[in-house]
């Protein structure tokens, strides 16, 4: 696919406080096509939720700035809009949906209202025409439209965040930016929401990035993954890269923490140490003291990306070099 | 192997404006000394609620309890106090679990002076180093507060606390649902090895099924205040029998490219208020008919070792 929807260039995104800068973004960069699903996988910390906060332009300033990039969306960079203009991409082309459904929604109002507010907002129309809106989308996302009457406490977790989607695709946009969305979902639950999502954006072509920190979701719904580590992507490719060849030694590490279903292990594997404090990151490679092959050079010098195909992007030395085949 | 804990018939319920909420409902088990029990389910299904009611935290509606030989269904608050010495909890949410305003050594030496183990200071002072060391504490953490740390530190502080007064049984309630995966996978590997070390028996309350394979001996699933299915833990992914096993099986995403044979559940888990007799997982079951919302089946064994409560196991599974 040579079309481009969205394309994030070295991104920099740092939040200043009491004399200190946490270096949350630090030059992230990736593209997505129309109609794609990207993966954004980390822990706690490393980034994803800013990044998704500085495509919608909702960094909180102060203490955030963005510091440096350009996202680029449909030709036009965001970071140069004004408010007024993010306002009208905001909700009708871009839409985000967040981890806790508890907490989004407003529970003073009905659902339907809620739904409606943002038809409203958007486009032309009577109360009665919004109101008919938010009861099909309702529907479709398989809630009866006749529940449009009732409160957010109504509803159970797994219908809130329903309810949720159902905003956020009110307007039919053009990118969806799902903030953990089943995290905080019980599993039966959770494959109920993937299988809606996943019809959805193949009905209403919409293309999505799914910020996760479960690599089980990502093979779920996901085209391509980024791994970030530290407000970068150090790993990034097709579903397939990733699963079958990743050479990164922190996805390395991810994927052999997680208990396996169907092979035993005396112990699992261990990422030793922690994520590093953003507002003290080490110099060089930002994963090297916790890499198990990290080498003088890693200390002191930045990687370089390592393109291993057209969609296999690596940020390490040793991607290159051969030395990571399988260890 | 001795048995340490036998729970017998087991209820607890709680008295809500809405009716009788059926939390556990006639559960029943034995754990030996030294393994470890899963208890898997999704929210509201109870296995919360047993962990705390085996533990007296809540003191049980009927049944018994039986450990190391005792029975100790009711106990008055003198022999709670002695019991506790030998049963302990690390909860899920390391923090809100501590006091944000006690130090790290004041938090794991507390139990130490509620029981008045040590006459001398600096005894106090070497088990509470020795507890340090044995989760995997640096020394200089000593004197920080619960705030500086992160997640996986907190947490091996609740672990170091329930471990402080040597208990023989210890009940873990999600005890890594709140962290990432790769400080989940440290934690994990701590709680293992301190079984080994110290002789422990866990009952490990989760819902993840794949930390509950890797952890466990014997699994029980529950759903809505029952057993529905129990065995040992490698058994559970080999052959599973009860629908809603199957299901809750199937629906993990699993982080490989072939996606296993997905079994979608309808609905949502029901009410455990006034919960009448009848499957309880019949309105969600694919091969419910009209029996199962007639008559509550009983957990019968289906192989050895093996029990399951469905009234069409045979059936489903072609045995």
């Amino acid at each position: 696919m040579s079309e481009i929807l969205l394309e994030v260039k070295d991104l920099v995104i740092h939040y200043f406080t009491d004399g200190e800068e946490a270096c949350a973004v630090n030059g992230l960069s990736f593209d997505l096509a129309p109609q794609e699903v990207i993966g954004f996988v980390g822990e706690t910390g490393a980034g994803k939720t800013t990044t998704a906060l500085g495509i919608m332009g909702l960094v909180p300033n102060p203490p955030g700035r963005v510091l440096n990039g350009e996202i680029i969306f449909q030709g036009k960079d965001l970071l140069k809009a004004s408010e007024a203009e993010m306002r009208k991409i905001r909700g009708e082309k871009i839409t985000m949906i967040f981890q806790d459904p508890m907490t989004s929604l407003n529970p003073v109002l009905t659902v339907g209202d809620q739904i409606a507010e943002v038809v409203l907002l958007h486009n032309k129309m009577s109360k009665k025409q919004a109101m008919a809106r938010a009861m099909e989308m309702l529907e479709m996302v398989g809630i009866p439209g006749a529940r449009c009457s009732e409160y957010p406490h109504q509803f159970s977790g797994g219908m809130k965040q329903r309810v949720v989607i159902a905003i956020a695709l009110a307007c039919n946009p053009e990118l969806l930016i799902a903030d953990e969305p089943t995290t905080a979902l019980d599993v039966t639950i959770q494959a109920q929401v993937l299988d809606l999502m996943r019809k959805l954006k193949e009905d209403l072509k919409t293309s999505l990035i799914m910020i996760t920190h479960d690599l089980g979701v990502v093979a779920e719904i996901c085209d391509k993954v980024a791994v970030i580590y530290a407000g970068e992507v150090v790993e990034s490719g097709t579903l397939k890269d990733i699963f079958t060849d990743h050479r990164h030694p922190y996805t390395e590490g991810l994927f052999a923490s997680i208990p396996d279903l169907d092979e035993d292990v005396d112990r699992l594997h261990v990422i030793k140490g922690l994520m590093p404090s953003p507002t003290d990151l080490p110099t060089g490679c930002k994963f090297h003291p916790r890499c198990p092959y990290a080498t003088e050079r890693c200390a002191s010098e930045r990687p370089k990306p390592v393109h291993l195909s057209d969609t296999h992007m690596v940020l390490c030395p040793r991607a290159g070099d051969g030395g990571a085949q399988k260890a | 192997m001795d048995s340490l804990l036998e729970v017998k018939k087991l209820k607890k319920y709680f008295n809500t404006p809405r009716g009788v909420l059926h939390a556990v409902d006639g559960v029943s088990f034995t754990l030996e000394k030294g393994k470890t029990l899963g208890v898997v389910g999704e929210s509201g299904c109870g296995k919360s609620t047993l962990g705390r009611t085996v533990l007296h935290l809540l003191d049980p509606t009927s049944g018994k309890i039986l450990f190391d030989g005792r029975d100790i269904s009711v106990v008055d608050p003198k022999q709670l106090h002695e019991l506790r010495r030998e049963m302990q909890m690390v909860f899920q949410d390391p923090f809100s679990s501590i006091n944000p305003r006690m130090t790290v050594a004041g938090i794991i030496g507390e139990p130490l002076k509620i029981y008045k183990v040590f006459d001398a200071k600096s005894d106090y002072e070497a088990r509470v180093h020795e507890l340090m060391e044995t989760v995997g504490l640096a020394d200089n953490m000593a004197t920080k507060y619960p705030h500086e740390l992160d997640g996986g530190r907190r947490q091996r502080i609740g672990i170091a606390r329930a471990l402080a007064i040597n208990p023989k049984f210890i009940v873990c309630d999600e005890p890594v649902s709140a962290l990432d995966v790769s400080i989940q996978a440290q934690i994990l590997n701590l709680l293992m090895d301190l079984q080994d070390q110290l002789g422990l028996t866990y009952m490990f309350i989760t819902h993840d099924l794949s930390v509950v394979k890797h952890i466990s001996d014997d699994i029980c699933v529950m759903y809505l205040g029952m057993l529905v299915e129990k065995c040992p833990a490698k058994e559970l992914f080999v052959h599973n029998y009860h629908p809603y096993t199957k299901a809750l099986l199937s629906a993990i995403p699993q982080p490989k490219l072939v996606q296993r044979q997905r079994i979608l559940l309808k609905g949502e888990i029901t009410s455990p208020i006034n919960v009448g007799k009848k499957c309880r997982f019949a309105q969600r079951c694919p091969y419910a008919k009209e029996i199962c919302f007639q008559k509550t089946p009983k957990l019968e064994e289906i192989t050895p070792g093996h029990t399951i409560a469905c009234h069409f196991a045979k059936e489903i599974n072609g045995l």
